[in-house]
C-alpha cells in the first residue's frame, strides 16, 4: 500500500565524475604515445644487430671469468683492507666537520637564520653536488694519487650527506623538552647537551653507520681515477683482460659489502 | 611574593595574548589559573620565567625585577622557579636520575654536567625526592619506560630539585586519566604545602582547580574576569568565563569534597605510597 507507493529513487555514485574520467583517460593516451615516440627514437639509433649479439657475449666473458683466480687474492688483502680504511676514515672527517655545519643548518640552533644558516646550506649543497668519484679525480692532481686522495673525497662527499640528514633530525626534535631543560636556568651549552644531545642521538649513530656503508662502496670505485684501494687492481685488471682476477675481484667487494651492511644493521639496531 | 603589573604580550602575528595583568600571589598561595583555550594562561606562566618575552608590564618576585634581567641574570632567576610541563617534557631518552638531576643544571659548570659529575647533596636531594613521590627504585630507568603519572612525578622532582621560591604548573594533568590527575594535583599541593612554596597552576578542570586551589583566577581573552576563592565560582562567573553552559553539575558540592580514597589515604601511608609508586 502505503510502502509500494514511495520509491526511494537509487543515488548514482561513482569514483570520478564524466569529465574527470575523460582527463584521466586523456593522459593515460599522452603518455603511451609519448612511450611509442621515444622508443622509436633509440630504436633509430641502436645497432641491433649488437643488442641481439648480447646474450652470446654475456656468456662469452662469463666463461673468462670463471673459475675466479683463487691465487690471486694473496694480493687482493693490502687493497680491501685500503678501501675499508678510506671509507671509515673518511666517515670520520666528515662527521667532525658535519657535526658543527648541522647545527648552524637547523633553524631551532643556528646562530644566525639571516647570515650563518645560508653559508651552512651553501656548504651542503656545494659538497652533495658533487660526486666522490669527481672530488677523487680532482685531489689526485692535487695531491697526488693514493689513499690520501680518496679519504678527503670521501670525507668530502659525505659532509653534505651527513650535515644535512643531522640538521633535519635537529629540527624534528620535540622543543618542549629543550625548553623545559632551559627553565631550570641552564646555560645554551648545558640546554644542547641535556635537551638536544639525547633526542638526536639516535639519528645520528644511524647516519654514520648508513654514511660509513655507503662510503665503502663508493671508495671501492675510487681506484679508477688513482685514488687508492681495490679499484685501482681492478682497473688494471680490465685494461689486461685478466677476467678470472676480475671476477675475484668482484666476489671480494661483494663480501666486504655484504659485511658493511651486516654491521651497519647490527649498530642501528644496537642503538634504536 | 610573586608581584605581576600590567603584563602585556603581543605575539609577532599581532595576537594580543595578554592585555594588561595584574596579580599578586604571596608566599605558600596554591593559586589556579583557569579559562578556556586561548585565554592566556600558558602566556602567563611562560611570561614568568621568560620563556616567552613579555611585551609591557612588570614581574617581581621577591623584590627582583624579571623583565629587565639580562641573560645571564635571567638564568639565575630561573634557577629559583620550577617549571612542570603539560606533557611532562622530561628528556625522553636521559634516565629517571639525569631528568632529576637537570633541574641543577643552574648551579653546576659545563663540564660537571657534561660528565654527570653533580654534588653528591645534590645526588643525596634527588634521591630523597624520588622516594617521597615513590620512585627511588625508578632511578636508572629511562623516562619514556614510565607512565604517564610516573613522568609526571619525575617532572615535578626536576622542578623541586631546584629549590624554588615559585612553582610554575602548566596544565599538569590535561594527559592524564582522572584518577592520576586527582593524585598529582593533590601531590602537587602537599609539597606546595611541606615547603611553603607558591604556585601558579594552569588548569582547565574547574572541579580540580576547585578541589586542590586556595584562590582561582579566571582568564578571559588576555583579561582577568574572576578572582576570588573557589567556593565563590557560581554558574554565573562560570558562565563569565567559559561562555554560556550549563554548570549546575560542574560545581562542587560542600558535602562531596572528598572522594573515598581521599579519607582511606592518611590513615594507611603505606597504601598511599604504594599508590604512587606507580600502580596507575
Amino acid at each position: 500500500m502505503m510502502s509500494d507507493a514511495i520509491v526511494i529513487p537509487k543515488k548514482v555514485w561513482q569514483r570520478r565524475d564524466r569529465k574527470t574520467q575523460f582527463a584521466v583517460w586523456l593522459a593515460w593516451l599522452f603518455g603511451t604515445a609519448v612511450f611509442v615516440y621515444c622508443f622509436q627514437l633509440i630504436s633509430e639509433r641502436t645497432i641491433w644487430a649488437f643488442v641481439l649479439d648480447a646474450p652470446a657475449q654475456a656468456v662469452d666473458l662469463g666463461s673468462r671469468m670463471v673459475p675466479p683466480a683463487w691465487g690471486y687474492i694473496h694480493y687482493l688483502w693490502r687493497p680491501i683492507w685500503d678501501t675499508l680504511n678510506i671509507a671509515t676514515l673518511g666517515t670520520i672527517i666528515s662527521i667532525v666537520i658535519a657535526v658543527p655545519i648541522a647545527y648552524c643548518a637547523a633553524r631551532n640552533t643556528t646562530p644566525s637564520v639571516a647570515f650563518v644558516r645560508p653559508v651552512a646550506l651553501f656548504i651542503i649543497v656545494a659538497s652533495r653536488s658533487i660526486n666522490s668519484l669527481i672530488w677523487a679525480l680532482m685531489l689526485v692532481t692535487i695531491v697526488g694519487p693514493g689513499v690520501f686522495a680518496g679519504i678527503i673525497a670521501i670525507g668530502l662527499r659525505s659532509i653534505g650527506f651527513v650535515a644535512k640528514l643531522l640538521y633535519e633530525a635537529i629540527e624534528e626534535i620535540d622543543e618542549s623538552q629543550v625548553e623545559a631543560v632551559r627553565a631550570t636556568g641552564a646555560s645554551p651549552a648545558q640546554t644542547t647537551v641535556y635537551g638536544i644531545v639525547p633526542q638526536v642521538m639516535p639519528a645520528f649513530a644511524g647516519i654514520t653507520v648508513f654514511r660509513w656503508d655507503i662510503n665503502i662502496r663508493e671508495s671501492t670505485v675510487l681506484g679508477l681515477v688513482g685514488a687508492g684501494g681495490i679499484g685501482l687492481e681492478l682497473n688494471a685488471a680490465i685494461t689486461q683482460l685478466y677476467w678470472t682476477q676480475v671476477s675475484l675481484m668482484l666476489l671480494v667487494i661483494i663480501a666486504t659489502v655484504i659485511l658493511s651492511e651486516w654491521v651497519s644493521a647490527k649498530v642501528r639496531h644496537a642503538i634504536i | 611574593m610573586l608581584r605581576i603589573k600590567g603584563l602585556t604580550k603581543r605575539y609577532r602575528t599581532g595576537d594580543l595574548a595578554l592585555k594588561g595583568i595584574d596579580i599578586d600571589v604571596p608566599d605558600g598561595q596554591v593559586m589556579a589559573l583557569i579559562g578556556p583555550s586561548g585565554a592566556g594562561k600558558s602566556t602567563v606562566i611562560r611570561c614568568i620565567n621568560r620563556l616567552v618575552e613579555p611585551t609591557s608590564g612588570t614581574i617581581t618576585l621577591n623584590d627582583t625585577e624579571i623583565v629587565a634581567l639580562s641573560s645571564g641574570n635571567l638564568r639565575r632567576m630561573r634557577r629559583r622557579m620550577g617549571m612542570i610541563f603539560q606533557e611532562y617534557a622530561l628528556v625522553e631518552r636521559l634516565s629517571v636520575m639525569e631528568n632529576v638531576l637537570s633541574g641543577r643544571l643552574g648551579y653546576v659548570g659545563f663540564w660537571q654536567s657534561w660528565a654527570r659529575k653533580f654534588p653528591q647533596s645534590d645526588i643525596d636531594e634527588a634521591f630523597r625526592l624520588l622516594a617521597r613521590v615513590g620512585l627511588d627504585h625508578m632511578a636508572d630507568k629511562r623516562a619514556d619506560e614510565l607512565s604517564g603519572g610516573q613522568r609526571q612525578r619525575v617532572g615535578i622532582c626536576r622542578a623541586l630539585i631546584q629549590n624554588p621560591e615559585l612553582l610554575l604548573v602548566d596544565e599538569p594533568t590535561a594527559s592524564l586519566d582522572p584518577k592520576t590527575s586527582r593524585q598529582i594535583m593533590r601531590l602537587i599541593k602537599e609539597l606546595c604545602g611541606e615547603r611553603k612554596l607558591a604556585a601558579i597552576i594552569n588548569i582547565h578542570d574547574v572541579m580540580l582547580a576547585q578541589m586542590f586551589a586556595e584562590r582561582i583566577v579566571g582568564l578571559k581573552l588576555g583579561e582577568i574576569v574572576y578572582d576570588g576563592p573557589p567556593d565563590k565560582l557560581t554558574p554565573a562567573v562560570l558562565t563569565e568565563i567559559y561562555g554560556e553552559e550549563d554548570w549546575a553539575s560542574t560545581i562542587r558540592k560542600a558535602d562531596d569534597d572528598a572522594e573515598p580514597v581521599d579519607e582511606v589515604a592518611p590513615a594507611t601511608p603505606s597504601i598511599e605510597r604504594d599508590r604512587l609508586a606507580g600502580l596507575t
